[in-house]
């Protein structure tokens, strides 16, 4: 494996990591705003918050990481994508704010407060909807060079069928992501009411993410012949990741195992975006860049796998501490303990 | 919109984000260490006081904590939209401490959720106390790895340009460039001073306000000894900041001390005002740059006449340099009179005036950092790699700048306005009379 490769497995590996946490946190707020509107708060809230207080600042260190990291390893990435994307990141940017000020101001500050929570719940929905407008644009065809300068056409972007069920694709799987999780993390903490809603709520949005996602397939054909006949060679990726999918919904049918349904599901994403991934390779952005022609340095790249190797020594621990006090702790899930500042 | 709009609009965007971040990021990274002071102390005098004056520092920290990360966030991806051409460049050579930022972030976060949510979980405090120091080094290291990134700037070195092409890429060098011991020192110490003063405002606002608790005395005692030693500190490392320029940035000392030929035993300015090329009304120190620069009345300071004049930065910076420097001595002296008052029982020390000019601390610390902020950007101008790259052509070619920054400038108001209703509620609905009897009630019925 070449250097480039380790880099791209690297931040893709995050990029996954926070497409994860994220789902599991935008979804979250939007259903403890959703349950607030319809007067079912009594039920989800207290799980959501539980889960959420601790680690909301974590997931956002994930996309942090990506976006410093893919500057780091392939600076020309910042040249083409930095001067087109400023409108849609901007816009992703705002909405991130939006919802990470106003959660801590709803959790720490006004509890209950009816309006931030709306607002947060809101802003996550849309946050997966427009940061996913980035990889449809990878796809090519939405960016041409003028004068030496990459420019986005905006109209050619919004009209694409594409463009719109990866947005689609987005906003369902982050609400099937998170009712998923949801739905063990409730049924751990022994909150029956809270678990079957959200079990609803998981069984409701696992069909618009699986048509969607076949869709996209389907429509990159049209819009990108290479890249779909490469996506046709890692045709085995998509079906395990088609047979988890089945899997489990159909343990969340039969209401049991819970924690297996996520495992699954979990490992229904990677192999789709690892496929995805993989097929997309080697360009970051067609047909101008390619993860060779925009690679750092040597010096660079192996002081940055350094760093790296050293940093997980320091946060694989942590994590792992993390995740025992709060998720895996019988405890604190079902609430008896509540030792908040 | 042309480049030049871009470029504008760029350059503004940039400021204020960088200007907000600052206000929030500077909080973030001085009051992690006063919350551990004072647990600390409260632990070793076994005195409730202060570890109730910690917890409820550590809930108002929580706010500012997320509108530093998402300003932070937002200003992460601004280098990127905003100034590709330089992030290209910065990416090859300086990437590695940005990139190691991230896990000081990382590792920040995860004992910050951990901290704030085992209050009381552990029987031996120091447990608890254990935690934070992570939140603690994460943070300020935080600061120390982005400072590198700015001293890189300034001061950049690590790497040759052969025909346009970078070769000899040292990221190491890069790191360690001549800009950065004195950077990274004084932005630490200047967040904790600033730390120390706000906090220290608030408990002198609380006594204002009509309470005499012995909790809030005790409070703007800590602070303030904490904040005399912070701002020492700060007029040392500041006199040290001035010596770099001297030595490797003199175009922009001379800009900042309005020294525009080369001379020894050159005088230092004080304020004063620019009328037609002409300075008038400053209070002259004589021999004052010279020892300022160079430890040596009589040194030879360069002065502006030897820069091309498209190399000068803006001579307003001189005002900024001012506002700073006054602000970091009247703090030692507020400080230092306070501390020797409460020893020696002076009357004055417990006036209301008194407190009123330590609530104006907190405010004025922040000018302070924000002026230093200006003075060491504005007097980078107009480069934005020193010698190897100008601002303009390292800006977007995007014509939405302008609107973008519209959008930021709302978001960040509402984000400002947020914050401050948010911790204004939080305090008040939960004065600390109030918090002290509620935990003895629950001492004394103790049921377990
Ligand atoms: C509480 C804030 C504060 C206070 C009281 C001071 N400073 Fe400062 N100063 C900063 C906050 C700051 C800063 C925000 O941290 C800066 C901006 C960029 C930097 O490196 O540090 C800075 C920059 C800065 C620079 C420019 C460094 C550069 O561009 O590389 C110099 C020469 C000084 N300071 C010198 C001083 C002196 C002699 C002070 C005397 C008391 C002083 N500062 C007080
Ligand atoms: C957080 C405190 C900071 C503040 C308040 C601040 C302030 C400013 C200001 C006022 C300018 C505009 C100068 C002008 O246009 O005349 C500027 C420019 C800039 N700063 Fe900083 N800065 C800070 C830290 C940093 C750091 C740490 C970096 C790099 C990692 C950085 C990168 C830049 C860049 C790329 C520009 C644009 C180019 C330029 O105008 O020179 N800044 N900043
Ligand atoms: C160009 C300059 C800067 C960039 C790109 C930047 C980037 C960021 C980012 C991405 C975050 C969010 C991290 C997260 O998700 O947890 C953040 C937060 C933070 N930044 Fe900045 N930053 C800059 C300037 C500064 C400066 C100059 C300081 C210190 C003096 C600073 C100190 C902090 C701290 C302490 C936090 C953590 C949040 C908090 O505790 O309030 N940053 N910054």
């Amino acid at each position: 494996m070449n250097l480039e490769i380790l880099g791209i497995s690297v931040l893709w590996t995050f990029l996954f990591g926070y497409i994860v946490v994220g789902a599991i946190d935008f979804g979250a707020g939007f259903f403890n705003a959703y349950s607030l509107m319809t007067g079912k708060q009594r039920i989800l809230t207290k799980v959501i918050q539980r889960y959420l207080s601790p680690v909301w600042e974590v997931t956002n260190v994930f996309l942090v990481f990506f976006f410093v990291g893919i500057i780091g390893f392939f600076p020309k990435t910042a040249f083409y994508y930095g001067t087109t994307l400023l409108v849609p990141v901007s816009f992703g940017v705002i909405l991130l704010a939006i919802r990470g000020s106003y959660y801590a101001f709803e959790t720490y500050g006004a509890r209950g407060h009816k309006g931030y929570s709306f607002m947060y719940g809101l802003a996550g929905l849309l946050i997966p909807a427009s940061l996913s407008i980035v990889l449809t644009i990878s796809e090519g065809g939405f960016i041409e060079m003028v004068n030496g300068n990459p420019v986005l056409d905006y109209w050619e972007l919004f009209t694409s069928p594409l463009t719109w069920s990866i947005v689609v694709l987005s906003i369902a799987a982050t609400l099937y992501i998170s009712a998923v999780f949801l739905t063990w993390y409730a049924n751990k903490a022994g909150d029956r009411e809270a678990t079957k809603l959200l079990r609803k709520y998981a069984l409701i949005w696992s069909l618009p993410t699986i048509v969607t996602a076949g869709g996209i397939i389907f429509e990159l054909r049209k819009h990108n012949p290479d890249h779909y006949a490469n996506i046709q060679t890692f045709w085995p990726m998509f079906l395990i990741s088609f047979i988890l999918f089945v899997g489990t919904v159909y343990l969340l049918l039969k209401k049991q195992q819970y924690g297996w349904a996520f495992a699954l599901l979990v490992g229904q994403f990677a192999f789709a975006f690892f496929g995805y991934g993989a097929s997309h390779y080697p360009y970051l952005l067609y047909p101008y860049l390619t993860i060779y022609d925009s690679f750092t340095n040597p010096a660079m790249a192996i002081s940055l796998v350094v760093a790296f190797i050293l940093g997980l020594c320091l946060l694989i621990p942590s994590l792992f501490l993390l995740l025992r006090l709060f998720l895996f702790n019988k405890d604190y899930v079902r609430g008896k303990e509540d030792h908040h500042a | 919109m042309g480049n030049e709009e871009a470029v504008f609009y760029s350059r503004v965007l940039t400021e204020l984000t960088l200007s907000f971040h600052i206000l929030y990021a500077t909080i973030g990274v001085g009051v992690p260490l006063m919350i551990m002071i004072a647990q600390w102390v409260g632990i070793r005098k076994n005195d409730e006081h202060y570890i109730l004056l910690a917890r409820r520092w550590a809930r108002g920290f929580v706010i500012t904590v997320a509108v530093g990360v998402v300003t932070g966030t937002a200003i992460g991806l601004q280098l990127s939209l905003l100034w590709p051409n330089f992030m290209e460049l910065a990416g090859n050579v300086i990437a590695l401490p940005l990139f190691m930022e991230t896990f000081a972030f990382f590792f920040e976060a995860i004992f910050l959720g951990i901290y704030l949510y085992t209050w009381d979980r552990f029987e031996n405090q120091k447990k608890h106390l254990l935690l934070l120091v992570p939140v603690a080094i994460g943070a300020s290291f935080s600061a120390v790895f982005i400072t590198m990134v700015n001293a890189f700037m300034n001061a950049p070195q690590g790497f040759d340009i052969v025909d346009g092409e970078l070769v000899n890429i040292n990221p190491i060098i890069a790191m360690f460039n001549p800009a950065m011991p004195t950077k990274v020192a004084h932005v630490v110490i200047t967040a904790y001073m600033t730390a120390a003063f706000v906090l220290a405002a608030i408990a002198a606002f609380r006594l204002l306000k009509g309470s005499d608790h012995i909790y809030h005395k005790k409070a703007l005692f800590l602070t303030m000894k904490v904040g005399l030693i912070f701002a020492i500190g700060t007029a040392m490392i500041g006199d040290f900041s001035g010596k770099y320029l001297a030595e490797y940035q003199p175009e922009k000392l001379a800009a900042a001390e309005w020294h525009f030929e080369t001379q020894e035993n050159a005088p230092l300015l004080l304020l004063g005002i620019m009328d037609d090329g002409e300075v008038k009304y400053a209070i002259k120190v004589p021999f004052g740059l010279s020892l300022l620069a160079h430890n040596n009345p009589t040194a030879e300071v360069i002065g502006l006449d030897q820069f091309p004049e498209d190399e000068v930065p803006p001579l307003y910076i001189h005002y900024l340099f001012n506002i700073m420097v006054l602000i970091g001595m009247w703090m030692v002296f507020l400080a230092a009179w306070f501390w020797i008052g409460i020893k020696r029982g002076w009357k004055s020390v417990t006036t209301r005036w008194f407190r009123w000019l330590i609530v104006l601390g907190g405010p004025l610390s922040f000018i302070a950092i924000e002026s230093g902020w200006w003075l060491a950007e504005v007097g980078r101008q107009p480069w934005i790699l020193r010698h190897i790259m100008r601002v303009e052509d390292a800006a977007t070619t995007s014509g939405h700048v302008d609107l973008m920054l519209i959008l930021f400038a709302l978001l960040y108001l509402v984000l400002g306005i947020g914050s401050i209703v948010v911790l204004r509620r939080m305090f008040r609905n939960n004065p600390v009379e109030r918090e002290l009897e509620d935990r003895h009630t629950e001492k004394g019925g103790d049921v377990h």
